[in-house]
């Protein structure tokens, strides 16, 4: 495979998933370089989801194996997929509701603000002061997501489209090596996905490698790199928008979908 | 001046230790005032556990048992000072959150509320049923603290109902203090964060396990002081302290009063330990009228009495 050379920050080999027997994902490959936009396309209920959710450590899969920055991170619980370097978003928005949309991106800067718990109980000088920092960083985020004027809002307030910016500024505040987004513009009107599509354009232009699942082909054929094709599971299809959407199979899985739909 | 949620709340705290004395109809009410201020210290812990990191747990009294039988029974044995045996008594209660919690804090909901159930029983049943140590369920004598005694020595001449007053007041303050340090934390963020989606929590690199077993330890040292208070303050101590009735009052105190908010879980703590003084008139209806208020308060204040008020008021006033 050309695509899985030395630069590849993400690599997933043969990756699938069976639930109760039925094979939700299966055998699935593709890489990731750095700075560049990989996205993964399919009807609804190819997958795409669950492949997240094996390549983030939340569920683990039942064959094949996730390479991130060269080591095997298969199968490693997401708080020390964190520690080296990946950041997610979620489809379905998760929120810390009660807390202010200021404390939901200073949440994102968990590694880098934790301490020992005695100094946090104690109010001691170094806890404030690693308090601090992450919220002078918390608070660039929200300017540049342009939610810097709702920090002080009980997040739970907000509407949809400010909530996926939030999920993706919480997400940014890891300084992520890689980061996946689940869907960020589903739910957004015109305006706000094509904030987010430039957001995501200058996150992958700093280097940073980006996996995505969308829904807004105009979006994904817009942006993308490389874009992997699924359908019931397994990889259809690989290569650049171009040639994805010129691919016979590709055209077939999404008619196919759209006729059972109507 | 605008003030912080934090100094409001001790503020409030401050003035209410004390002013209230000045209200007192007899010195009765200091004693009642003192077992507000250790039922206050137990439900602080509850709220960082289940307020803010979400975790329940039916057992707490447990670690309270173990904060009075140190306060009994490492004097006694070991000729330890009382003040000491508080300290043993709350690293024995952090230790053996550690050892039970790591297991049972992989539970959720309510497993985890049977599981620290089991705990808490566990440890009433040994205090009732080792009776060549803890002298079983007629209870145990517990030692002098001798502050009192001290700060006579110094010119201040407190009745003993006065001293525990004041004494468990700022006990409550400290305690309250420390919770409220935490709340804007980085320890108390990533408790509020696991508690809103643990799934989110652990992509920021939020170690669930490990956080949830520290707000656990942190929430059993509460309830072991205030169970050595209680001991200390009695000079005498039953199992009763370390039983099933006594868990659930602590949670009750805090649900009712407002589990989120330290201000909140102490007004609920005063409010549960006073009422049924306050409804004595009622006699033999008082558990009767203490369970429908406890209802009503969850039917129609479910964030509990104190958050629901102020938010009325806070409506009002705009």
């Amino acid at each position: 495979m050309t695509r899985s050379d030395k630069e590849t920050l993400l690599s997933v080999e043969g990756l699938g998933i069976a639930f109760g027997g039925l094979k939700a994902v299966n055998n699935v490959s593709f890489g990731v370089r750095p700075g560049e936009i990989v996205s993964i396309i399919g009807p609804n209920g190819a997958g795409k989801t669950t492949l997240f959710n094996m390549i983030s450590g939340i569920y683990l899969p039942s064959m094949g194996q996730v390479t991130l920055s060269g080591e095997d991170v298969t199968g490693i619980a997401p708080h020390l997929l964190a520690r080296r370097g990946m950041s997610r978003t979620f489809q379905n928005l998760q929120i810390f509701q009660s807390m202010t949309v200021l404390e939901n991106a200073i949440a994102g800067y968990h590694l880098q603000e934790r301490g020992p718990v005695l100094a946090d109980l104690f109010g001691l000088p170094s806890s404030r002061a690693r308090a601090k920092r992450a919220e002078a960083g918390a608070r660039k985020l929200l300017e540049r997501v342009g939610l810097d004027r709702a920090a002080e809002r009980e997040a739970g307030n907000l509407s949809y489209g400010s909530l996926k910016r939030l999920e993706i500024a919480r997400a940014l505040a890891l300084d992520p090596k890689i980061l996946l987004l689940d869907e960020p513009a589903a739910g957004c009107n015109a305006v706000e996905t094509e904030e987010i599509d430039h957001l995501i354009a200058e996150v992958a232009a700093s280097g940073v490698a980006i996996l995505l699942v969308e829904h807004d082909m105009k979006m994904v054929m817009r942006i993308s790199n490389h874009i992997v094709v699924l359908d019931h599971g397994e990889k259809i299809a690989e290569g650049d928008p171009a040639t994805v959407s010129r691919n016979p199979a590709v055209v077939a899985a999404y008619l196919g979908a759209e006729n059972a739909d109507g | 001046m605008k003030l912080t949620p934090k100094s409001a709340t001790l503020l409030v705290l401050a003035v209410l230790v004390a002013l209230s004395p000045l209200f007192f109809p007899s010195g009765y009410y200091y004693r009642v005032g003192a077992l507000i201020f250790v039922n206050g210290i137990a439900v602080t812990g509850i709220v960082i556990l289940t307020g803010w990191a979400g975790q329940i747990s039916l057992g707490h009294a447990g670690f309270a048992g173990i904060g009075a039988y140190a306060c009994a029974l490492a004097p006694a044995h070991w000729s330890l000072h009382p003040a000491l045996a508080v300290v043993l008594g709350a690293a024995i209660s952090a230790l053996l959150a550690w050892l039970v919690g790591r297991p049972i804090l992989r539970l959720r909901g309510y497993y985890l509320g049977v599981a620290t159930l089991g705990f808490g029983i566990l440890v009433s049943m040994v205090l009732n049923n080792e009776r060549d140590l803890t002298r079983g369920p007629d209870g145990i004598e517990v030692p002098e603290l001798g502050l009192r005694a001290l700060l006579k020595g110094w010119g201040l001449d407190l009745s003993n109902g006065q001293f525990w007053y004041f004494f468990c007041g700022l006990c409550l303050i400290a305690g309250a203090w420390l919770a409220l340090n935490l709340y804007n934390s980085p320890t108390g963020r990533a408790l509020r964060a696991l508690h809103g989606s643990e799934v989110a929590a652990r992509t920021v690199g939020v170690d669930l396990a490990r956080m949830k077993l520290q707000a656990f330890m942190i929430s059993a040292v509460y309830a072991s002081v205030s169970g050595s208070l209680l001991a200390l303050q009695n000079k005498f101590i039953t199992p009763d302290v370390a039983g099933f009735m006594h868990s659930i009052e602590m949670v009750t105190m805090a649900v009712l009063g407002g589990v989120g908010s330290v201000l909140g879980a102490i007004f609920g703590a005063g409010a549960l330990t006073l009422l049924p003084q306050a409804l004595t008139v009622f006699a033999e209806y008082e558990q009767m009228v203490l369970g429908l208020v406890m209802m009503l308060v969850m039917i129609f204040l479910r964030e509990g009495l104190l958050p629901s008020i102020l938010r009325k008021l806070r409506g009002r006033g705009e």
